[in-house]
């Protein structure tokens, strides 16, 4: 299935784009993402045990399954206020 | 009512939002940003947000003071894009028939978003750095004039 990352702040700025589109296999985790995320974009390696992962607005623990077709985003540590 | 905007924000609105005639008590905070942190000056800062979440993440918290304290009112209002010293970032009003409430859910409020809300600012250095405020993370600063999203 094709995962499309929001990217945002922090990681936009590392990965050099708001967005990344990954394939993953259908039924993946979020922490095979987080691997992925990882080989695709070695910039993002150093920051991503800091960064959540939401899907569908939500924050998602690293064993959520993500289901085909969810907006999936990388949400550095948040500064609002 | 939650918002989140690229215009000042109007408190003369969110009072007027918030008002009841059941309401004894209103509590208006607002966050504005600062000219020092740990002692180096901030020329201005630039705010953005993951638009849909944070509207979501903002309506859930409304809707969780609603059940935890009986408030008659309630208007969180973050403003993102670019921001001088001394502008409201963030308002938060709520209106309850006594003032404890008004307090504890106004506090409330403020904390959990900081927490919780994807909105993210970058301090604009006076001395012409720019760097995301990521707590808890190190983050390099980079010179200016890399865009900066809002």
């Amino acid at each position: 299935m094709k995962v499309d990352v929001r990217l945002f702040a922090v990681a936009r700025d590392l990965a050099g784009s708001d967005f990344i589109s990954l394939e993953l296999p259908a039924g993946s985790t979020v922490a095979q993402l987080r691997a992925r995320l990882s080989a695709e974009i070695p910039a993002l390696a150093g920051v991503l045990p800091h960064i959540l992962i939401a899907v569908g607005s939500d924050y998602v623990r690293d064993d959520a399954i993500i289901p085909a077709g969810s907006e999936v985003a990388c949400i550095p540590p948040v500064s609002g206020g | 009512m939650v918002e989140i905007t690229t215009a000042p924000i109007d408190t003369e609105v969110l009072l007027r939002q918030v008002g009841s005639p059941q309401a004894g008590a209103v509590v208006l905070f607002l966050g504005t940003t600062r000219e020092f942190t740990r002692g180096r000056q901030t020329g201005s800062l630039d705010y953005e947000c993951y638009p849909e979440m944070a509207q979501k993440k903002l309506e859930e918290l409304e809707q969780q003071a609603q059940a935890r304290w009986l408030l008659t009112g309630c208007a969180i209002v973050h403003r993102i894009g670019h921001l001088e010293i001394g502008e409201a970032s963030v308002a938060v009003a709520v209106s309850t028939p006594h003032r404890q409430a008004a307090f504890e859910a106004g506090q409330w409020l403020i904390d959990t978003l900081k927490q919780i809300v994807p909105i993210w600012k970058k301090e604009n250095w006076a001395d012409g750095e720019s760097q995301w405020v990521h707590p808890g993370l190190d983050v390099s600063p980079t010179l200016p004039a890399t865009g900066s999203g809002n």
